[in-house]
């Protein structure tokens, strides 16, 4: 108990007491003179600033979110706090540069003792090449037998789905909203866009332009005499360059200076004739776009003749050209 | 309480040499140092826009009746995906901020990663024993442009949907493979559902995860190895000058991080990017003119508008389809020479030493021509993806710029490495400021009268 009274006199007495001075350490950092309050001050309006911008998105959040307020609210409490860090780093930090050497590039004794550890790592091995050889095998076997799985990513080797056509003699064509497609409603200088009726419209060799060739410009190749009854010729809609709809159409209105009529991709500005089998005049594709045979039903109704000449759209190694 | 959280670290992980060491890591101060910064700040913008995009958009093209509340698209039928981002765009609150933040951060981010790049390479930053880290970038800028694509293809919107026909036609013309690898990637001949959820996974985990790997390993080699810095009287191959992390170079930092996150929220709160309300859903069938692609993928929609119209066939089957040329051995000789560089120079130039300082453009005058004739190259090619642009503004005919451009990819290169090369060696004989340069000569009179002028300027060594 006594020894209890002591020690909490000795506590009130001390208190109060400042601590002994320690004599200022070294300073870490050069010591630079304060600068005028001014940039403080200026912080602080811009910390300010900043708290109330990011106030005004929470506010704006509640109120309407309206998007560009968010942004500007937002965006400018971090500007302002860009702009608070900036006035520190020039005007508030000792602005002392300071040096230190490049480390050090090369350890010699470190690098031989590395290589030697594996080098004498295997110093009781007799068949070195033997051992190599078979853990070449078991690590080239490994590998392949890991990534083996990814070929349920896709069917590899059934390259021929890659010729599917819904498209086949006496099918109908149909508009995007699926209305049957009359011959008389395709008129001159434009384009029409047209499906096989009942197939899905998403399937690559599914959509196709129609354009109906004004006079006797008809120019098809061989073997292509029946395929455009009145003029009306119809191509593979997706160009055989990179799989772009071709849906430009060039139809001069001022003859006889404009160049002639022209389906164009508007990816890379693949150009093909109509007129002559959508033979390529202008661009990058390697080949026409595959023409489609049709005929006109009993009730005026354009059908496809047949499938189309060629493989549909961009080409692979070993496709058929046309 | 600074003294006891450095305390409680340092007793639990002996790590207060460690921090010491890093407060007093040196920073060389250049203005062309910050732009890589830059782009770690945007990555960090990405990530964290990012993952909030991903708990409301829908990686799915299963199709749907859209029902909200933009009112031309109510009613149509629409993927999942598309819907979810339309959704994104108008019913989240603080959706399309973000939504808009982010792809402007993925721009700025490419960007900066190549204004960057194009520092390294003409300051000669990229020299033993910093290659590694070059290489490492290099790389992170490949990931970047695929991230870049696969993020905003995944939308399904009509623009997009294009990209990813192309990508595809790209993929079935690589040679003897080409059809069996795009099968493997899409799943099946496109369009397939399949590639949406795969180009999903790739975008927010893969990628990114990659990407964070090369960055660490970028960052840690830097910080092993020192920055680069230009000569100066302290500044030398042995030493490194600059503002201590802190105090001084911290809070230039960090203002430098602010400023890039407030201004791409800007960027996102009042600039528009990739409305995809007003393109519409893809559609195999569709497409639209004047469809332009991200600012970085115009180099290789360029090339392959360049490319004359031929395939490569042997008795009437294709062999090397077009889109080989401009979408897949173009980006490989691009980032073949880029990784192939160093190498290259240190065989020709025999120079194996280790660098710290870096060159002025002028002092190796070989190596700022050959990259000024690579980027020319690289850049006309570039342009050449907005020659639609520029026959829509300035009506000049489409197919004379693409014959005039088939003809500068091949001689602008050419120029540009013999006029650069003559550029260097006269501002190396000079020592002018290639911009504030003093244009005038320094005549020196001799004691006994004459006057000569003086080649070097007197406050150069």
């Amino acid at each position: 108990m006594k020894r209890w009274l002591i020690a909490f006199l000795m506590l009130l007495l001390g208190r109060g007491q400042k601590p002994r001075q320690l004599p200022p350490p070294d300073p870490v950092l050069d010591a630079e003179p304060p600068r005028s309050p001014g940039s403080e001050l200026l912080v602080v309006v811009l910390l300010l600033g900043a708290a109330a911008a990011a106030i005004v998105f929470v506010v704006v959040y509640a109120l309407s979110a309206n998007t560009q307020l968010l942004g500007l609210s937002m965006g400018g409490a971090l500007v302002l706090l860009a702009a608070v860090f900036y006035v520190i780093a020039k005007r508030l930090v000792p602005q002392a540069e300071s040096d230190e050497p490049y480390p050090q590039l090369i350890h010699q004794p470190e690098q031989e003792e590395v290589a030697r550890t594996f080098e004498e790592s295997a110093s009781r091995l007799t068949r070195k090449r033997l051992l190599v050889v078979a853990a070449g095998t078991a690590g080239t076997a490994l590998a392949v037998a890991v990534v083996t799985p990814l070929a349920s990513l896709g069917p590899i080797l059934d390259t021929d789905r890659l010729y599917r056509s819904p498209w086949s003699r006496g099918r109908r064509l149909v508009d995007a909203a699926g209305k049957p497609l009359k011959a008389g409603e395709v008129i001159e200088r434009s384009l029409f866009s047209a499906f096989p009726e009942g197939a899905d419209p998403k399937d690559l060799a599914a959509p196709i332009v129609l354009v109906r060739v004004e006079g006797d410009d008809l120019d098809l190749p061989e073997g292509r005499e029946n395929w455009a009854p009145g003029g009306i010729v119809a191509y593979s809609k997706i160009c055989t360059h990179a799989a772009c709809a071709v849906s430009l159409y060039r139809a001069p209105l001022n003859e006889p200076t404009a160049p002639k009529p022209a389906l164009i991709c508007p990816c890379h500005f693949s150009t093909f004739d109509p007129a002559k089998g959508a033979e390529v005049l202008f661009g990058p594709a390697g080949r026409p776009l595959p023409q489609l045979p049709l005929e006109v039903d009993g009730d005026g109704y354009l059908v496809a003749g047949g499938d189309f000449s060629g493989p549909v759209g961009p080409a692979w190694w070993g496709v058929r050209k046309r | 309480m600074i003294r006891g959280i450095v305390r409680y670290l340092d007793e639990r992980s002996g790590s207060a040499p460690l921090i010491r060491k890093a407060l007093r890591y040196v920073f060389p101060d250049h203005w062309s140092f910050l732009l890589g910064e830059i782009a770690l700040y945007c990555f960090v913008v990405l990530v964290a826009t990012g993952i909030y995009l991903t708990l409301f958009f829908e990686p799915s093209l299963h199709q749907t009746v859209y029902t909200g509340s933009y009112e031309p698209l109510r009613g149509r039928t629409v993927s999942e995906a598309y819907a979810s981002a339309l959704d994104l765009s108008f019913k989240v609150k603080a959706g399309l901020l973000v939504r808009q933040t982010h792809h402007w951060a993925a721009d700025v981010f490419v960007v900066a990663i190549v204004l960057h790049l194009v520092r390294v390479f003409f300051t000669g930053a990229y020299r033993k024993p910093r290659d590694l880290i070059y290489y490492l970038g290099v790389g992170m800028l490949m990931l970047a442009v695929l991230e870049g694509f696969l993020g905003y293809s995944l939308l399904d919107d009509l623009l997009s949907g294009m990209g990813i026909a192309i990508a595809y036609a790209v993929a079935l013309s690589l040679p003897v493979i080409g059809a069996s690898f795009a099968m493997l990637v899409w799943g099946g001949p496109f369009p397939t559902h399949a590639f949406e959820t795969r180009a999903y996974i790739a975008h927010v985990l893969v990628l990114p995860v990659l990407i964070g790997i090369l960055l660490t390993g970028h960052l840690a080699l830097l910080a092993m190895r020192h920055h680069t810095q230009f000569r100066s009287e302290r500044g030398t191959e042995a030493r490194v000058v600059g503002y201590p992390a802190v105090p001084g170079y911290a809070p230039r930092s960090l203002s430098l991080a602010f400023a890039t996150a407030g201004v791409l929220l800007l960027l996102g709160g009042l600039v528009q990017i990739n409305p995809v309300w007003a393109y519409g859903p893809y559609e195999p069938g569709l497409s639209t003119n004047g469809a332009h692609p991200d600012w970085y993928l115009g180099w290789l929609i360029g090339a392959l508008r360049l490319v004359p119209g031929f395939d490569v066939h042997v008795l009437g089957y294709t062999i090397v389809p077009n889109p080989f040329w401009g979408g897949a051995l173009f980006p490989l000789l691009v980032f073949g020479f880029l990784f192939a560089w160093p190498s290259l120079e240190r065989r020709f130039s025999h120079d194996y030493a280790f660098h710290n300082l870096l060159d002025r453009p002028r002092d190796a005058p070989w190596r700022t021509a050959i990259g000024a004739a690579f980027f020319t190259w690289v850049g006309l090619i570039f342009l050449v993806g907005s020659a639609d642009r520029i026959f829509v503004e300035l009506g000049i005919p489409y197919t004379w710029q693409i014959w005039i451009y088939r003809v500068l990819v091949f001689v602008a290169p050419v120029v540009a490495l013999f006029a650069v090369k003559r550029v260097c060696d006269e501002l190396r004989v000079n020592e002018l400021h290639p911009f504030r340069g003093m244009t005038g000569a320094v005549v020196v009179r001799s004691p006994a009268g004459g006057f000569t002028e003086q080649r070097r300027r007197p406050d150069r060594e």
